[in-house]
């Protein structure tokens, strides 16, 4: 079996925002839809202040709250555990947006570009409307690029050209991908010997996205 | 230590989805009372086609609020779980058997229409108990509330669109009851279980301060609609379905603030340790 996740390592994360620009990049998204974030969290008050940087996005959860709401089964979730949206079932009611604990998911109404005259020619060869014209989209963990990797028999996680936008382009490499249940994979090694949280936790989503935030084994 | 606020109100369902638990609640609230009117034996033409017609209206609204309305029979597509699509699946059922009694007369026609009006106000509540990223509506304490608005405002606007016989005011004077008893143990459960900070602060607003002066007042004057006083009861009625629009556009609309980004612990960094994170 196969469960693709994303580990985040609070201790290396600078806040840059690279994996935002990097994920905006690749898959083009318009004007309000950030597939990618990472939140500049405080806490704690002065003197004894702490200041966290969270990725955050889709956690591709193992239950997903999304795909139970979704009326359309639009919102469907692979073997390989990746949640996904049929952009020709979905009917925009947002509801999967009720249902996600992550604030994970993105509706426009009208396509809003960076430039006032529209589409810019980089902008039209990277979008596809469909994506994003009245339906809800979110982070798919460039599945694409997965999917061609594996086509040509890369490993995701380990051969850039097949891993997630976002990860590739992570300059503290801070942000790692991979197969959880192979357990020679970076991912499954990471989780194996650090302490990590997931978020909302109680919730029973069983996300797939893990925070690491100190060494040794939980 | 304490994290900072991070949830958020939420955009995407605004007075137009409002609407449909509006709609549908006074209009399921409306055709149940109708099948207590019957037993009565009174008139209940008017309550229930008025009634259907709040069902329609409500259901016409979340169809302008969905980004592609020609797709709408896709709603139909998940029964298996989705509580949208259940709340969807009853409806034409519900038209039909409140249309049948209306044309035929049958009393067995309009006992289906108040059960599929009772699954379909149900559909509603669950619908809102299953948003988990909105604790003001996936707590479990928000079903009874959305039953008892329903309930009171079916029967408060049966007063005003059917007779006011004194035992629909009576019935129209506990559901309000019911209704003030659902919303405050919603209130002190939301708070027990720290909903949003943002949530929690619309309970002490001005706005909900006049909702809740304006539903003990619908309930005085039902009170004084049992002692004589008809008119009274048609205004507690008034009321009645004006305060649970109010209690539920809020509810939508303004109270709805989402979970925001949660962290229990902070990271390890350099030689400093890490600290446990308490949500505000």
């Amino acid at each position: 079996m196969t469960r693709f996740v994303m580990v985040a390592d609070l201790r290396r994360c600078v806040g840059c925002q690279t994996c935002t620009a990097a994920c905006k990049e690749n898959n083009g998204t318009p004007v309000g839809v950030q597939w990618r974030r990472v939140l500049d969290i405080e806490a704690g008050e002065y003197p004894d202040v702490s200041r966290v940087f969270l990725p955050t996005g889709c956690q591709h959860c193992d239950k997903p709250p999304c795909m139970e709401v979704c009326p359309s089964t639009a919102t469907g979730k692979r073997a390989d555990g990746l949640v996904t949206i049929d952009y020709d079932l979905c009917i925009g009611c947002s509801y999967c947006i009720m249902a996600c604990p992550y604030e994970a998911r993105f509706k426009v109404e009208d396509l809003v570009y960076p430039y006032e005259e529209g589409a810019t020619a980089a902008d039209q060869a990277r979008t596809n409307p469909a994506k994003f014209d009245g339906v809800v989209s979110k982070c798919t963990f460039c599945i694409d690029r997965i999917d061609a990797g594996l086509a040509k028999g890369l490993v995701p996680g380990r051969d850039m050209e097949a891993t997630p936008a976002c990860v590739q382009g992570c300059i503290s490499g801070a942000l790692r991908f991979g197969d959880l249940d192979d357990p020679g994979s970076d991912v499954a090694t990471l989780i194996r010997d650090n302490k990590w949280f997931r978020q909302h936790e109680a919730e029973g989503t069983r996300p797939g996205f893990y925070y690491l935030w100190d060494k040794g084994a939980l | 230590m304490k994290q900072m606020i991070t949830a958020r109100l939420q955009k995407y369902w605004d007075l137009r989805a409002a609407g449909n638990f509006i709609g549908g609640g006074t209009g399921t609230g409306l055709v149940m009372a109708s099948g207590l009117g019957a037993a009565l034996g009174l008139d209940v033409t008017v309550p229930l086609l008025a009634g259907l017609a709040f069902v329609g209206l409500g259901l016409s609204m979340v169809w302008l609020e969905i980004g592609k309305p020609w797709r709408a029979m896709h709603v139909f597509f998940h029964p298996q779980t989705s509580w949208m699509t259940r709340e969807g699946i009853l409806a034409a059922p519900l038209m039909a058997a409140g249309a049948a009694y209306w044309w035929f007369g049958h009393p067995a026609f309009l006992a289906v229409a108040v059960l599929l009006s009772a699954g379909f106000i149900y559909c509603q509540a669950r619908i809102l108990r299953a948003a988990r990223a909105i604790p003001a509506w996936s707590h479990a304490r928000t079903v009874p509330l959305i039953l008892m608005t329903a309930a009171a405002e079916g029967t408060g606007l049966f007063l005003v669109i059917g007779e006011p016989a004194p035992a629909m005011i009576a019935a129209a004077l506990a559901m309000a009851v019911a209704r003030e008893v659902a919303r405050e143990v919603y209130r002190l459960a939301l708070s027990r279980d720290k909903a949003p900070q943002g949530t929690l602060n619309w309970f002490v607003r001005p706005e909900v301060r006049v909702l809740q002066a304006m539903r003990w007042v619908s309930m005085a004057l039902l009170a004084a609609g049992l002692f004589g006083l008809p008119l009274a009861a048609v205004g507690g009625g008034v009321l009645a379905v004006l305060t649970g629009w109010g209690l539920k556009a809020i509810m939508v609309t303004k109270a709805a603030f989402n979970r925001g980004a949660a962290i229990p612990r902070t990271p390890v960094r350099g030689r400093d340790s890490s600290r446990l994170v308490q949500q505000q």
